[in-house]
């Protein structure tokens, strides 16, 4: 029916379980901006998902994407090599990270939300603020994009779960901290999983902190038209595609969310074993 | 004429009933995607096309082709399938109809051409879309797939944003004058509504992907996986374009808003259509995107989408399905067809009732529909008698999954992101008659002008607009003051 268009330029293995990969799409890149993501569809039977953009070059025309290795769709983006084509690719979508000279802002970031995290501190450090950044994975080979985030940071924390580097626990520990010390924060970004950033919301919020959370709940078409990806923001529905998908952390309902994003498991089931079957 | 041998007159006996279109059998159709009306033989065809009186219009005479929105030559095709002639009577059907395969299909007839069918008044009127039905599938099959001959290029540039019957349509007709297009499309697959929503029983995704090639052949350009208003704005699109078409539909589902609506199982009808349609669900794990219905599937709604809905949850393997509607089986705005395809089918409709909550289980998914008998009272703003709620009537229905099929509104992208476009307070796109909105050069039609409403109005948009279009590219640019816009974002 159409070629598939969108040209893999370079793959890499961040960790055994996350891919990195550098696609050719020069218009996407052009407009891309930080907090957006993309829908990608690597086959023609493949679903439509949404991806977080780690980095984009409107000289390179190329756009880079990250990918935890979870599910069938994402595992096969993890067999992917500089050459292959995906399908089809969406984007840019959501709305951008609101920028803005807050003063000190505070970014938060746990596992694969890592890699949204850069552009966005990034970007957050272009426009003027001290940007204090804390980072956390599971153990020291699961961090990714700690070089790069390092590189825009002006304060810099690693946690990991096992010590195995930087402090010895949680993200949300390093923040308790700050806030017990009474650190002038303006503001709180926070990237991860819902547990982590439910618990960052829950930590400022008693202090007034302002804080935004990134969430990541199911999509279809990503554009506004189907709602699979409804989130409840004081009580009213929002679509995290494009009214997010950054929403105020404190007024998010995340046990919604992860209920619902637990909706498809059992057939997330039978497609992961279908396909590990036919490897 | 006048040399012809006067034929003898004699009254002729019409066959009172339309030739019967072979159909899957309910019991069978149920338990598979495959299209439900099989489609006629040639031989039937004809004998289908000879009922046909072959009226002329009149000052005061309305005949099938005034109930045409896109204008088909109706009699004059009908007199080439009564001679076998069909290479020339789908050439005539094309000359004014981009989609004749999908509008054959789709059409509400029995409103439209076949409602004001002169045989009809006293028979069933001469089944006008089967017999075009019958042309398009028969190209389809016989005809070569070469490039379509258009004529040479005017130099204009016209960029048409939406892949749907609207955006189709313009392409098609502006494409035919001369005119150079690039089609914009968000999704992966051309049609729109027609890949996204209606189902493939209704309407083989094959049948679409045709059509479009056929669009295509003419020189269009296609331009998939581009959202107008992300990648590019509209006003970003004038600086390459001499005029815009902006059809971007009624994509945004409408919700009851009431308790319960975000459990799980719980979904709009685009979600569940996008789902089966769009992504092939209902062929997982073979392609990779879920769909679930469960024992039993309530639809919240009675259009064409909420039959939909419906039959496709048969399909899915529910063991039961029903509709939910607040009024009576009279006023259900779905086609009859449809309604009594998803009788036979054996969905169960629970008329004069809605919904007042939905009650979930310990781990959020939806697991009854509280709903509450209704009935008729004083006819509302839109004619119809308005559902009112009995006291004290409410009862339960169990359902593992809600569908809501309550309607759609128009897509906020295009105009939230082109500052100068005025909208209504229903949020479509102001457009005057020839579909021109408050930006000159910028033309809008289909459910982003109208609301949401059927494929073949959206066609008869597309088709004022073209024509609109092309008087503005070769002629004339003058453009309604800026009051006239003022006063149709008031009005509507």
């Amino acid at each position: 029916m159409r070629a598939k268009m969108y040209e893999i330029v370079k793959a890499e293995k961040l960790t055994p379980d996350v891919i990195k990969l550098e696609i050719k799409a020069p218009q996407i890149a052009k407009k891309a901006k930080a907090g957006q993501f993309i829908m990608v569809t690597p086959t023609e039977h493949g679903e439509r998902i949404p991806l977080t953009m780690a980095d984009f070059s409107p000289e390179k025309g190329t756009i880079t994407i990250a990918a935890l290795e979870i599910g069938k769709t994402t595992k096969e983006l993890g067999t992917l090599k500089a050459g292959d084509k995906v399908f089809s690719l969406v984007g840019p979508l959501g709305l951008p990270t609101h920028l803005h000279n807050f003063g000190n802002v505070v970014s938060i970031g746990g596992g694969i939300g890592l890699a949204l995290m850069y552009p966005v501190v990034r970007a957050f450090r272009q426009s003027g603020n001290h940007t204090i950044n804390i980072i956390g994975a599971k153990n020291e080979k699961l961090l990714i994009y700690e070089d790069e985030i390092k590189t825009v940071s002006d304060e810099f924390y690693v946690c990991t779960d096992d010590g195995s580097k930087g402090h010895h626990g949680f993200v949300s520990d390093v923040l308790k901290k700050m806030i017990a010390e009474n650190k002038k924060i303006d503001l709180v970004y926070a990237v991860g999983p819902i547990i982590m950033m439910k618990v960052i919301a829950n930590i400022t919020k008693p202090h007034n902190i302002k804080t935004i959370v990134s969430l990541n709940p199911i999509m279809v078409d990503g554009t506004g038209m189907c709602g699979s990806c409804r989130v409840i923001i004081s009580g009213e529905t929002k679509f995290g595609c494009v009214d997010g998908p950054e929403f105020d952390g404190h007024a998010v309902d995340f046990d919604n969310l992860t209920a619902r994003n637990r909706r498809y498991m059992p057939e997330e089931a039978v497609s992961l074993k279908k396909w590990q079957g036919a490897k | 004429m006048a040399d012809e041998p006067q034929q003898p007159k004699q009254p002729k006996k019409i066959v009172p009933k339309k030739y019967p279109m072979p159909e899957q059998d309910p019991k069978e159709r149920i338990r598979n995607f495959n299209e439900v009306p099989i489609g006629q033989e040639a031989q039937t065809a004809i004998l289908e096309a000879q009922r046909c009186l072959q009226c002329k219009r009149g000052p005061n005479r309305k005949v099938c082709m005034d109930g045409c929105p896109v204008e088909i030559d109706i009699p004059v095709f009908i007199k080439q399938v009564q001679e076998g002639n069909f290479e020339e009577a789908i050439r005539i059907i094309r000359q004014k109809q981009n989609l004749p395969a999908v509008c054959g299909r789709v059409c509400p007839y029995e409103n439209q051409c076949e409602g004001l069918c002169v045989v009809g008044k006293k028979n069933e009127p001469v089944g006008i879309g089967r017999l075009e039905r019958f042309l398009a599938d028969w190209e389809r099959k016989e005809m070569k797939k070469g490039k379509v001959e258009v004529p040479p290029p005017t130099g204009k540039q016209v960029a048409v944003v939406g892949a749907g019957p609207a955006g189709l349509t313009v392409a098609g007709d502006l494409a035919k004058l001369g005119h150079k297009i690039t089609i914009f499309e968000a999704l992966q697959y051309c049609g729109g509504v027609l890949v996204y929503g209606i189902p493939e029983f209704r309407l083989p995704k094959e049948i679409v992907h045709a059509e479009v090639d056929y669009i295509r052949r003419m020189g269009v350009d296609i331009k998939n996986d581009f959202v107008v208003g992300k990648l590019e704005t509209v006003d970003e699109l004038m600086r390459d374009y001499d005029a815009v078409f902006v059809a971007t539909g009624a994509g945004l589902p409408d919700w009851t808003n009431l308790k319960g609506e975000n459990l799980n199982g719980i979904m709009s009808a685009n979600e569940f259509l996008t789902r089966v349609n769009l992504m092939k669900a209902f062929k997982f794990p073979e392609y990779d995107t879920p769909i679930r219905a469960g024992e039993r599937v309530v639809t919240i709604g009675g259009g064409n989408v909420a039959m939909d809905c419906a039959r496709t949850s048969l399909r899915l393997g529910c063991k039961e399905s029903v509709i939910l509607y607040r009024r009576s089986d009279a006023e259900l705005p779905a086609r009859r067809e449809e309604v009594h395809h998803a009788q036979q089918e054996g969905v169960r409709f629970e008329l004069l009732a809605a919904p007042v909550e939905f009650i979930g289980d310990d781990c959020g998914n939806v697991k009854q529909v509280k709903a509450i008998r209704m009935q008729l009272g004083e006819p509302d703003a839109s004619g119809r008698r308005r559902p009112v709620k009995i006291p004290g009537s409410e009862f339960l229905i169990d359902a593992q999954t809600v569908l809501i099929a309550i309607g759609q509104s128009p897509n906020p992208l295009v105009p939230m992101t082109t500052p100068d476009l005025k909208t209504t307070k229903e949020g479509t796109i102001a457009v005057d008659e020839e579909g021109r909105t408050s930006k000159k050069a910028v033309w809008a039609g289909g459910d982003i002008a109208s609301g949401a409403a059927t494929v073949i109005l959206a066609m008869g948009d597309g088709k004022k607009a073209a024509k609109s279009m092309h008087r503005y590219l070769t002629q004339d640019q003058s453009w309604p003051a800026p009051e006239v816009f003022e006063k149709l974002s008031c009005e509507m």
